[in-house]
């Protein structure tokens, strides 16, 4: 028995105050090893092979030409590759994109399918096999062609009912002083993680073992588990080190090609996806097409709000971006309808990407509310004040804490919003004309159940275990700041493991769910771990193991529309004479709940509100209608904000408690984008006087406008 | 394994951070995979393999570049240098230092060619070369002011979609004042001694 010095230290205060990243050295040496970077004796190297139609059928694959190239080990394909389960209901409460279900069969349903994998002893000559490889195909006509207009939209049920409606629109719309009826778009977009997908699969001793790069090591062995029919015990999947991920890595193709090679081969194999194999594998935010209609009385106050967003997917799986979800929480009216529509074309399946739904919904929704504002002669802010709901405007719940007013207050001080002249196109610099706009934000704060493990261990230190993943986000410090204080030690005596499906379920790192999710399960274990070695009995050499599971908690939590919000600012500069847009500053502040690392939670807002400048001026992934593929599907033909196009953003935050709550966290991860592209859009209008309703905002769309021609 | 040499395999000594590596590598290996693949040197990313992220950027010969755009054939006999190279033992570089200190990253996987590049720029800058948002770009007009524009133009080569880009440009420009007052302090105490 040792005798542990807890209790003779106790400390709190961990969580709220700025703390480096406890892998930061690793990070900034290098030292960090990502999924692709682990080595394995014996390792193969897989490249994949995509489809060049975008439908029909596979009439051959001429691999025998292929398998005779230097070091090729295998080619799978469609004829030969191992039959995987597509019929289950994976973590998420969803069935799998058949896209990561690999060579079933010999349709092609979009250019970039995977039609075959082939495996080398190098990636030189896995590559040069790849690109050697000849596959003929049936060629069947194609619809890529996505519009407002499409007859084929249906309504379609997912994490959320595609249709709200309470009162009579027409009717309101007809009683309203001031009307709004506009249309805005905003293109495909790409998550694009600077790491590119990675995954390297091996058996071990009847274990199948998975090196992946992902946002949640639980999910994807669970989706493993069940595509290959092994017991869930026998996977274990690990992800240490995640190089970015906003909604793409979650069970993808590039992993099951990886299982089947190393089963048939007997041998590791490592598949990474190329960059531009990423643009038609990986997932992406679908385009959306929305209308929304406002009727206001002359003061502002919303009678009616209509918000339809219409958005695509694959014709093998159906996923639909709920752009009309963000009026739900956002803004009350006498007669309110949302609507998310769907259209299936041949194009590949789109997922879940940063703030998915509210992202292009606030582009549009904050976008008509400057409108609205303008039409009715009234601040923007004010109209919002006017506005603020009392309860969730269609489920009639009860906010768990609303704090938008005093972001826009706290907001509208810092950026000098009082001596704004609401007049557009009066402010001139040069060839430059000045603007400034502003914005709403929220985003849902959720919960998902996780277990942790925390041990107290014989020397005093303690050891956290959570299936949770850091893609960047800060996590693995969040939690070791949560843990200490939970345990009332400093943070030097934890050490916080993450990024292994063998530490039991856990949430992803997604919908902004993780850090509140995991730290409820860190601070259940903790706790109880504290209650225990207060008892004073000592720690034995094998240390003392409490583990919990937050499922009966969450379970039990009252029914609340529980979202976190904030105030978007944004000035702009746009050139007249080219039509470039720049951005010269931004603030964001946010009501998010107990904030744990102020150091890291800022990056990550003004992470979110640099992906609202990429997303108002530079993202689009343009699909050529004859071919059905991607024109650039690359960083060079698709654009995501560099150093130049940033300038000094700030964020920060205003109290959100809500004594209620177990935790007090909310999500950061997604609020920081919602709202930002309409603000800087808003701004764009109060510089030139011209609406711009269509994403991203490009000089030849800025050009007819600045130079006083009808917007294009 | 490595192969024998033959026509598509060749046996090179790569210069390395100061190290010498002898290796033999297919022809096709860019210095990128050669360091990743075959010298377990993972420090320099693969982002996009097309030199348009800078995730893999080194110093050659003091100059950055992608290595995902050399061939590992034709670096022989130059001066590398890697994320793994910048650090004196357990002292961290400025650069690194400033990046750790000021969350100069999030997920850190751009980090390493940041690093790489910001350590080029910094000596670009002090050499007096000018940038596409340099005023002044006359030859004797010297270092301009190395402001956060200039920081922000001369890091561009260097996509981070986890949008870090804020306080990296801060860290930079932290890396910079402790170089120029460690500068300062060597030239204080220089003329110190020479007074003594």
């Amino acid at each position: 028995m040792t005798t542990v010095t807890t209790g003779t230290t106790t400390a709190k205060g961990s969580v709220g105050t700025a703390h480096t990243r406890v892998e930061g050295r690793d990070k900034v040496t290098g030292a960090a090893r990502y999924a692709g970077e682990i080595p394995f004796a014996e390792l193969a190297h897989g490249w994949l092979v995509l489809s060049t139609v975008a439908r029909g059928r596979i009439s051959s694959v001429q691999d025998a030409s292929v398998l005779g190239m230097p070091g090729v080990l295998a080619v799978l394909h469609h004829r030969n590759a191992p039959p995987v389960e597509t019929d289950y209901i994976g973590l998420l409460g969803v069935r799998p994109d058949p896209t990561a279900a690999v060579f079933q069969h010999d349709r092609v349903p979009h250019v970039g399918w995977p039609v075959a994998l082939v495996v080398a002893e190098t990636s030189e000559q896995a590559r040069e096999a790849a690109e050697a490889l000849v596959v003929h195909y049936e060629e069947e006509p194609h619809d890529v062609a996505f519009s407002g207009s499409r007859a084929d939209a249906y309504p379609l049920d997912a994490h959320m009912p595609a249709v709200s409606e309470k009162g009579d629109l027409e009717s309101e719309l007809a009683a309203s002083a001031v009307v709004l009826d506009a249309e805005y778009t905003t293109p495909e977009e790409h998550h694009s993680p600077m790491e590119p997908h990675a995954a390297t699969a091996f058996w071990d001793g009847g274990r199948l073992e998975v090196v992946d790069s992902n946002q949640g090591t639980t999910w994807v062995a669970g989706e493993l588990a069940k595509m290959f029919s092994l017991d869930p015990a026998s996977v274990r999947v690990r992800s240490e080190h995640v190089g970015g991920g906003f909604g793409s890595k979650g069970l993808r193709a590039h992993q099951v090609a990886a299982v089947m090679a190393a089963t048939i081969l007997q041998r590791p194999v490592r598949v990474i996806m190329t960059r531009r194999q990423m643009f038609s594998l990986a997932g992406y935010r679908s385009p959306t097409t929305q209308r929304i209609r406002l009727g206001a009385d002359a003061d502002g106050r919303l009678r009616a709000l209509e918000h339809h967003c219409l958005s695509l997917t694959s014709t093998v799986h159906e996923f639909i971006e709920p752009g009309a979800g963000v009026a739900r929480a956002m803004y009350d009216a006498d007669a309110h309808h949302t609507a998310n529509r769907l259209v299936r074309l041949d194009v590949p399946t789109p997922t879940w990407m940063r703030a998915p739904g509210e992202a292009p919904g606030s582009f549009a929704l904050e976008s008509a509310l400057d409108e609205l504002a303008e039409k009715c002669g009234i601040d923007p802010i004010a109209l919002r004040v006017r506005n603020e709901p009392e309860r969730g405007p269609v489920s009639g719940l009860p906010f768990s804490s609303r704090n938008l007013l005093a972001c826009f207050r706290e907001g509208a001080h810092r950026f000098g919003w009082a001596d704004r002249d609401p007049r557009p196109g009066l402010r001139r610099e040069g060839r430059w004309l000045l603007g400034t706009g502003t914005a709403a934000a929220s985003f849902p704060a959720g919960a998902a159940p996780s277990t942790a493990v925390v041990t107290a261990e014989a020397d005093g230190s303690f050891t956290v275990r959570i299936a949770a993943a850091d893609i960047g986000t800060g996590a693995r410090t969040a939690l070791t700041l949560v843990a200490a204080d939970a345990l009332e030690v400093t943070p030097d005596r934890v050490r916080v493991r993450i990024g292994d499906s063998d530490f039991g379920p856990a949430m992803i790192a997604g919908g902004s769910m993780g850090t509140r999710s995991w730290s409820w399960a860190v601070m259940t274990a903790a706790g109880e771990l504290r209650e225990r070695l207060a008892l004073g009995t000592g720690v034995p050499p094998e240390g003392i193991t409490v583990r919990s599971d937050t499922s009966a908690a969450i379970g039990a939590l009252a029914q609340k529309e529980r979202h976190a919000f904030g105030a978007q600012f944004a000035e702009v500069a746009v050139d007249v004479t080219t039509g470039e847009v720049r951005v010269r500053r931004m603030l964001g502040v946010f009501a998010a709940g107990r904030i744990v690392n102020p150091l890291t939670a800022r990056n990550q807002f003004i992470g979110g509100m640099t992906w609202g400048i990429s997303m108002a001026l530079h993202e689009e992934a343009v699909r050529d209608q004859s071919s059905g593929g991607h024109v650039g599907a690359d960083l060079a033909g698709y654009h995501v904000a560099t150093h130049a196009d940033v300038p000094l953003i700030e964020a920060d935050w205003v109290d959100d408690p809500d004594p209620e709550d177990p935790v007090g966290i909310k999500g950061i991860g997604e609020i920081g984008i919602v709202g930002a592209a309409a603000a800087i859009a808003n701004a764009v209008w109060h510089a030139t006087g011209v609406r711009h309703r269509s994403l991203p905002i490009r000089p030849d769309r800025v050009l007819p406008g600045a130079t006083g021609a009808p917007h294009a | 394994m490595a192969p024998a040499p033959s026509s598509t395999y060749s046996a090179i000594t790569l210069n390395i951070n100061g190290e010498k590596y002898a290796l033999s590598v297919d022809h096709r290996t860019t210095l990128l995979d050669a360091l990743r693949e075959r010298l377990d040197l993972t420090g320099t990313k693969k982002g996009c393999d097309q030199g348009q992220c800078g995730a893999c950027t080194i110093l050659l010969d003091g100059r950055r570049a992608v290595s995902c755009l050399q061939l590992a054939v034709a670096a022989q006999g130059r001066e590398i240098t890697t994320i793994e190279g910048m650090a004196q033992g357990e002292r961290l570089h400025p650069v690194q230092q400033a990046f750790l200190d000021l969350d100069g990253y999030q997920c850190g996987y751009c980090t390493p060619g940041q690093i790489c590049s910001a350590v080029a720029v910094l000596e670009e800058h002090a050499a007096g070369w000018p940038s596409a948002v340099t005023d002044d770009v006359r030859p004797e007009a010297g270092p301009p002011p190395l402001t956060a524009e200039e920081i922000r133009e001369r890091m561009s080569g260097n996509l981070c979609r986890c949008g870090a880009y804020v306080s990296i440009v801060q860290a930079v420009a932290r890396a910079a004042a402790t170089d120029a007052t460690d500068a300062e302090t060597a030239e204080a105490e220089n003329t110190a001694e020479a007074v003594a």
